[in-house]
């Protein structure tokens, strides 16, 4: 009896070992909570509380004014370009780097991470120096009448700079783990190189991918940095949606600025909730 | 088909995975590559294969130079040491992919690839999992699905890759007899790569000894075992005692039985069940010792030292059955006489 006794406390005191008293645990869920509370779900709150601050009648106003239209479908482009791109050169990037052995091979898995390492400002300068009046091809393009700079293509070029690395990063570790076997498996079973592809690497990284396009694509419509050194902030012509609230922010005219933030926030969320969704997906296979 | 392989080198940076190794595998033939790990063995088959490309020498498929195609074009089946399942796909589209990719003009209609698919699977006795997915399986499972996978495109070869490697040992002794017989029944020519030599004696027709990227020896397993060409082979196929003569004295050797007079070479091989052992009568000038016995099943290995009590010397082993050794009523510590009935030289 004595012996059983001793034995629960053990099993007791075991357990306190492993656990955190109540007052770490509850404090710990506090700060938590308190944090998203306070710095995210707050600020997303105030977003909408202030794009309908002046009632929906304005907010649809304020939607449906021509620069705030054109900002939108100017984002919806820019997307529309690069996601597509960076999806096959992230493939590509992925492809090279887990199924090939050369030189400089680590250098490029670097040079992949660069985009996100590099203040977005500089990524803009880049192009600048490149394209720009004053740059390396600026005479060449002023002679044949091709505007890069304050124009579309500037805007495209920076926004791929920029979400370049999102469909490598995902695809990258998750075709290591997987290793080639199930590849060389198809092609000893007579399948042609881009059969392998389509039958049986792309299905297998499909998750992941679809993962990464989501978050090049919230990338995509949402970058400010880059995109503002390039843009010229041309109303109606070379603002894209971040651009265009910042304009307005700095106007004066609250409820557009915030409509159209709360355009960028409803993306944010949908992003999120598609996210846990393929997410949730991935784990079950 | 037959396999010739004549010259193949290669490396891996500076390190020789094969060294010129010359190779004939006849039509027909169940043939084990067998090596210590690092030897070479899986590179030579995926060379084989068209999955690796060999730095020099050819590769002929049934007289025809294949060097330069592709793994698709060799018409060979290959099976994976983890199976490689096409883990997105049922069971009956893993067996049914082969056909599935093959160019239009030389596709079976859904209905033929349907018939044949099902045979496979009974042929494999797993048709009742058409319907899985691989990660559904056990091991053993895998192991025949992959099997029938590599089987449905009729390869003229087939290779298998540590086939029996990641199994458990009662699934791997049911399936070795399974492949012995399956290829008894279908016949084609078929390579396996194993560290395992008593998996290599037992399914093999033909053993091919590699080690250090070279081929040790070749032939059927008995000649392996009884007419070893090398102290690598004698030592890598089954236990052996070895005595370096150089460093041993001979003169027990020489009491058990073994001629010393005309030696041919330095180092001695005796097989375990080689050595056969009596009580030693009393007027025996016997100085090994019995020092301690365990049982193997059917028989009994006994570990014997030499007797100069102030030097301490390397156990020697002998095997005999069971019944026997019970008859001899011995005892830890009991002197005993030796008798080596076979032994190979080497230099």
């Amino acid at each position: 009896m004595n012996a059983i006794t001793q034995q629960v406390k053990l099993v007791e005191h075991q357990q306190l070992a492993l656990q955190d008293p109540d007052w770490v645990k509850w404090s710990l869920i506090a700060i938590a909570v308190g944090f998203i509370g306070l710095f995210i779900c707050l600020p997303l709150g105030l977003v909408i509380v202030k794009a309908f601050s002046k009632g929906v009648a304005a907010y649809v106003e304020a939607l449906a004014e021509p620069d705030t239209l054109a900002a939108i479908r100017l984002s919806l482009l820019i997307a529309a370009v690069t996601v597509p791109l960076n999806t096959v050169f992230g493939v590509a990037a992925a492809w090279a780097i887990t199924r090939f052995d050369f030189n400089g091979k680590s250098l490029l898995t670097t040079l992949i991470d660069l985009p996100f390492s590099v203040s977005p400002v500089i990524s803009g300068l880049i192009f600048v120096l490149l394209f720009g009046a004053e740059g390396w091809f600026g005479d060449w393009l002023m002679a044949h009448d091709v505007k890069i700079i304050f124009a579309t293509p500037g805007i495209i070029l920076a926004t791929l700079f920029i979400t370049f690395p999102f469909v490598a990063r995902q695809l990258i570790p998750l075709m290591q783990e997987m290793g080639n076997q199930e590849e060389e498996a198809a092609l000893s079973l007579g399948a042609s190189g881009w059969r392998t592809f389509w039958s049986v690497t792309l299905p297998n990284i499909k998750w992941a991918l679809l993962y990464g396009v989501l978050l090049c694509n919230a990338r995509a419509m949402g970058e400010f940095g880059a995109v503002s050194v390039v843009s010229g902030h041309i109303r109606g012509l070379t603002n894209t949606l971040p651009l265009h609230v910042e304009v307005n922010y700095n106007e004066y005219n609250i409820v557009g600025a915030f409509a159209g933030a709360s355009i960028l926030a409803a993306l944010a969320i949908v992003t999120l909730i598609l996210k846990t969704v393929l997410e949730w997906q991935q784990n079950r296979r | 088909m037959s396999i010739l392989l004549s010259n193949i080198s290669k490396k891996f940076g500076a390190f020789a995975a094969l060294d010129n190794i010359n190779l004939e595998i006849p039509e027909g033939e169940l043939v084990a590559l067998l090596g210590p790990s690092g030897c070479g063995k899986t590179t030579l088959l995926r060379i084989i294969a068209g999955l690796e490309r060999a730095d020099q020498g050819r590769v002929l498929i049934s007289g025809q130079d294949r060097t330069h195609h592709d793994v698709s074009q060799r018409g060979i089946g290959f099976v994976f040491q983890h199976y490689a399942l096409f883990r997105h796909m049922t069971v009956f589209e893993n067996v049914a992919f082969g056909l599935r990719v093959k160019p239009r003009k030389d596709r079976p209609s859904n209905d033929v690839i349907t018939k044949k698919v099902h045979a496979l699977l009974e042929l494999v006795q797993l048709d009742w999992l058409h319907d899985r997915y691989p990660d559904q399986l056990s091991g053993g499972q895998r192991q025949r699905i992959a099997l029938a996978r590599a089987l449905a495109v009729e390869p003229s070869v087939l290779l298998l890759d540590e086939p029996f490697g990641a199994l458990d040992a009662s699934v791997r002794k049911d399936l070795r007899q399974w492949l012995r017989n399956l290829h008894h029944d279908l016949n084609v020519t078929s390579i396996f790569v194993t560290h395992d030599q008593e998996e290599a004696m037992e399914v093999a027709s033909q053993v091919v000894v590699l080690n250090h990227g070279r081929i040790e020896q070749q032939g059927s397993p008995s000649a392996i075992y009884d007419q070893p060409a090398n102290a690598f082979v004698s030592g890598f196929i089954g236990q052996t005692n070895v005595f370096d003569l150089e460093h041993h004295d001979t003169e027990w050797l020489q009491a058990a039985g073994l001629s010393t007079l005309h030696q041919q070479g330095k180092i001695v091989h005796v097989r375990p069940h080689d050595i056969v052992i009596e009580k030693s009568s009393a007027g025996s000038d016997a100085f090994v010792i019995l020092k301690d016995w365990q049982h193997l099943g059917a028989l009994i290995r006994i570990e014997l030292v030499k007797s100069e009590a102030n030097r301490p010397s390397a156990s020697v082993y002998a095997e005999m059955p069971n019944e026997q050794f019970k008859r001899l009523q011995l005892h830890k510590g009991d002197k005993v006489d030796l008798r080596i009935r076979h032994a190979h030289w080497f230099h």
